[in-house]
């Protein structure tokens, strides 16, 4: 006799905790062979703006913790997601039609990204920041520091890994994170947000909303409480939309923009540095 | 006059204008030499006496492509071809004439400017030839910028540039930019441009290939061509955020990199433990400076309540002692004000003030006949919603709002959607560094203030903008490579997810 499954509700991640879309609405997942597999909350523009009210207040807590305390929550996420690896590998095999190897791969890959990047948090400001050797008697560095709330569009190709080569660079310096996860195969991003939510990262650090990246990017490229956005994932929008109108939308608030790229983005320092400001601190020196 | 103020009562002491050879008009300087613009020609005035200095020629669609191609060309026939080593020579050469012809530059900025000829020939000139020196420096040793092996230029940088600091602006723009390898087309702003057009002949003196810099004059409609011409790799722009947000809109999606240095509300923040004596002149110098036509201006005072009164006291004494007048006098404090259409928003800003109830206190000048002139002047009673304590003023004045504690004035300072610059003034070493980490400025000045150095990084957070002007940074806004490939990320670690995507 073979037991009836217990299938899971997928619903969006916000402020550490796992609300319905508030306008109700879902929308169907499907196998790559058209197999139905869930319904996953479409977020909508309260939705979006609730994640942001989440993302920015949990920006001062976490952008003020250490290098090293920011590293380790980090990789604490790494150590959690190996215990869950057989989920996530089943996960992606039924989601993106993957084999066992290319599943397995895709998992691994992703923890192997959030390792690299955990052990940044407490080096990237010794190789951004400098000591500048000023003509007069003042002590002079500069360092970079978070930019604040990151609104990102996850690539839609490997949505673990892709999900994770986005959110990660933007953690390690301090930013807060609202995210569009790939609306394709969205399920991913949903399990991972249960991996952060019994890890140590404090609620409202990482905020995944499932749903159209079309609908929503529109209002936080808008939204005046973001600071920057991450096109990773947004060159091919529903309808009319590009990623460039995403752009034009947030220069209205002068975002920093990273523009999309094909593919999972290789993990690099300068993801990290993107999405940092420097600040230089001049002090007078006595003359001794 | 009251005895205190006999001290005073200099004798005037004006420096002379005649070691300028100024031509009655300018064409734009385009392939090393000068050309007529095809746009209407606009005279430029001296601010101080509204008597014309020069006619001046405008570019229009058909000249910025002139100078665009004139760029592009240098750029893939000679200046790519030179070594960082010789391109370096280059810009020691440039960073030598200009201290040759210091005195001159700096008569001609006060004059087209309206700024004290102290601080031009102090302040503004010497810091041009130090922004040329310290970037010849780099040109040979961009492998060690910190942007991974073989760095690249971008190709033809538009450049785009306030009147405020004309000839400053002008060597923070090419400085970087040359010695990055990059072309340049650059526009003054359209009241400053003299210094630049002096500066074309430095170049011509430098030997520097045609067409490496061209300089392009007129106003608005000149920029907007020459920032969204299709040629164009890079765009710097220094000027008002209004202006700095069409830029990005109008460059999105085009591929060019964009560095912008826009306007800025600073917070200047003294604490009752604060060396007063230093704070008193900082702040002065904070807001006075340049007339306040400063973007990093410390507009905004911030004054715990317990020193306020006689901080503000203190205040008034010193400013009642500043000189107002001739900007080419070398006992001049204040200048003149850049613009008639400066002045009229200056005084909106501050009568717009006066009507939402905050007192104004202006200090006892004699202002001059003819020029544009506004005395220094401050604001108490101001509160966080005014629209002087929200707004770019631009001008000399002030407003002073109060706190009690250290979180509330952090909290009053980040209060604004400008992030450029902020001042502290405390003898207290933990604390400054404590509310130092907390401000959301992108430069912090600690019991000191507008201090400006090659090798400092400077550029705002939030709506003043992105990227950073100075020191190693700097490179970063000309340059790409391995690691900075558009949008491509860097190698060293593209093994963690080889072969895991599909």
């Amino acid at each position: 006799m073979t037991r009836l499954a217990v299938p899971k509700t997928y619903k969006l991640y916000i402020g550490g905790k796992f609300p319905r879309s508030e306008s109700g609405r879902v929308y169907p997942v499907a196998t790559s062979k058209g197999v139905f597999l869930a319904n996953a909350a479409q977020a909508s523009r309260k939705d979006a703006r609730d994640a942001v009210v989440a993302a920015r207040a949990a920006s001062s807590g976490w952008a003020g913790a250490t290098g090293y305390n920011r590293g380790q929550v980090l990789y604490r996420i790494a150590e959690l997601l190996e215990g869950r690896r057989a989920q996530f590998v089943d996960e992606l095999r039924l989601s993106e039609g993957l084999s066992e190897s290319a599943a397995q791969r895709q998992v691994d890959a992703a923890i192997d990204v959030w390792v690299w990047y955990a052990g940044w948090a407490d080096k990237y400001v010794q190789v951004a920041g400098n000591g500048n050797p000023v003509s007069g008697p003042y002590f002079n560095i500069s360092t970079p520091e978070a930019t604040g709330v990151v609104a990102i569009i996850a690539p839609q190709e490997s949505s673990l890994l892709g999900l994770v080569s986005v959110i990660a660079p933007a953690l390690v310096s301090g930013n807060t994170v609202v995210v569009v996860a790939s609306e394709r195969a969205p399920l991913a991003a949903i399990s991972l947000s249960e991996v952060l939510a019994t890890s140590d990262v404090p609620g409202g650090v990482i905020n995944v909303l499932t749903g159209s990246a079309a609908e929503i990017a529109p209002w936080l490229a808008r939204h005046a409480d973001v600071n920057a956005l991450d096109l990773a994932g947004a060159d091919e929008l529903a309808g009319d939309l590009t990623w460039i109108d995403l752009q034009i939308a947030g220069a209205e608030t002068l975002k920093r923009v990273l523009p999309p790229e094909s593919g999972v983005p290789t993990p690099s320092v300068e993801r990290i540095t993107f999405f940092t400001e420097t600040k230089t601190v001049w002090h007078t020196k006595g003359i001794i | 006059m009251p005895e205190t103020n006999r001290f005073l009562d200099y004798a005037p002491a004006p420096e002379s204008t005649a070691i300028l050879n100024l031509r009655e008009s300018y064409g734009l300087f385009i392939d090393g030499e000068f050309s007529d613009g095809h746009g209407e020609s606009f005279p430029i005035i001296s601010p101080a006496t509204e008597a014309k200095i020069a006619q001046i020629a405008t570019a229009d669609a058909s000249d910025v492509d002139r100078a665009v191609a004139a760029a592009r060309r240098a750029y893939s026939r000679t200046w790519t071809k030179l070594s960082g080593a010789d391109r370096g020579k280059y810009l020691f050469r440039i960073a030598r004439l200009v201290q040759e012809r210091a005195r001159e530059l700096a008569v001609a900025e006060s004059l087209d400017n309206g700024k004290p000829i102290k601080e031009s020939r102090d302040v503004d000139v010497p810091l041009v030839a130090a922004w040329f020196f310290y970037y010849a420096g780099w040109a040979d040793k961009l492998d060690y910028a910190g942007l991974g092996p073989n760095p690249r230029s971008l190709g033809v940088a538009a450049q785009v540039i306030p009147w405020n600091f004309p000839l400053l602006m002008l060597a923070w723009k090419i400085a970087p930019a040359l010695a990055a390898g990059n072309t340049v087309v650059i526009k003054p702003a359209e009241t400053t441009p003299l210094t630049a057009l002096i500066f074309a002949e430095i170049l011509q003196q430098a030997d520097l290939p045609v067409g490496v810099v061209n300089i392009i004059t007129g106003a608005g409609d000149t920029g907007s061509l020459l920032v969204n011409h299709p040629d164009v790799n890079k765009v710097a722009f220094t000027g008002s955020t209004a202006v700095g947000r069409a830029i990005a809109r109008s460059t999105a999606g085009s591929g060019k990199k964009l560095t912008l240095e826009l306007g800025g509300k600073a917070a200047n923040i003294v604490f009752d433990d604060a060396p007063m004596d230093q704070a008193i002149e900082g702040i002065v110098n904070g807001i006075f400076f340049n007339q306040g036509h400063v973007c990093c201006a410390g507009s905004r005072l911030l004054v715990q309540e317990n020193v306020k009164d006689e901080v503000v006291d203190r205040l008034k004494a010193r400013l009642s002692t500043l000189r107002l007048g001739d900007p080419l006098d070398k006992n001049t404090d204040i200048g003149a004000i850049n613009s008639r259409a400066q002045l009229e928003r200056i005084r909106e800003l501050s009568n717009i003030g006066e009507q939402e109830g905050a007192e104004r206190w202006t200090a006892d000048c004699e202002i001059p006949k003819n020029g544009f002139w506004f005395a220094p002047t401050i604001f108490t009673n101001v509160s966080t919603s005014h629209r002087i304590a929200r707004e770019e003023v631009f001008g000399p004045v002030l407003s002073v709002l109060s706190f009690r504690t250290p979180a509330e004035a952090i909290s009053k300072a980040n209060n604004t959607p400008y992030g450029l610059s902020a001042g502290i003034w405390s003898s207290n070493g933990s604390r400054v560094l404590g509310v130092a980490d907390k401000l959301r400025a992108g430069v912090v000045w600690i019991n000191t203030f507008n201090q400006f150095d090659p090798a400092s990084p400077f550029g705002g957070y939030k709506e003043s903008g992105y990227g950073r002007e100075g020191g190693r940074h700097g490179l970063a806004a000309y340059l790409t490579g391995a690691a900075l490939e558009s949008s491509g990320r860097g190698s060293s670690s593209a093994a963690l997810t080889k072969g895991a995507s599909k």
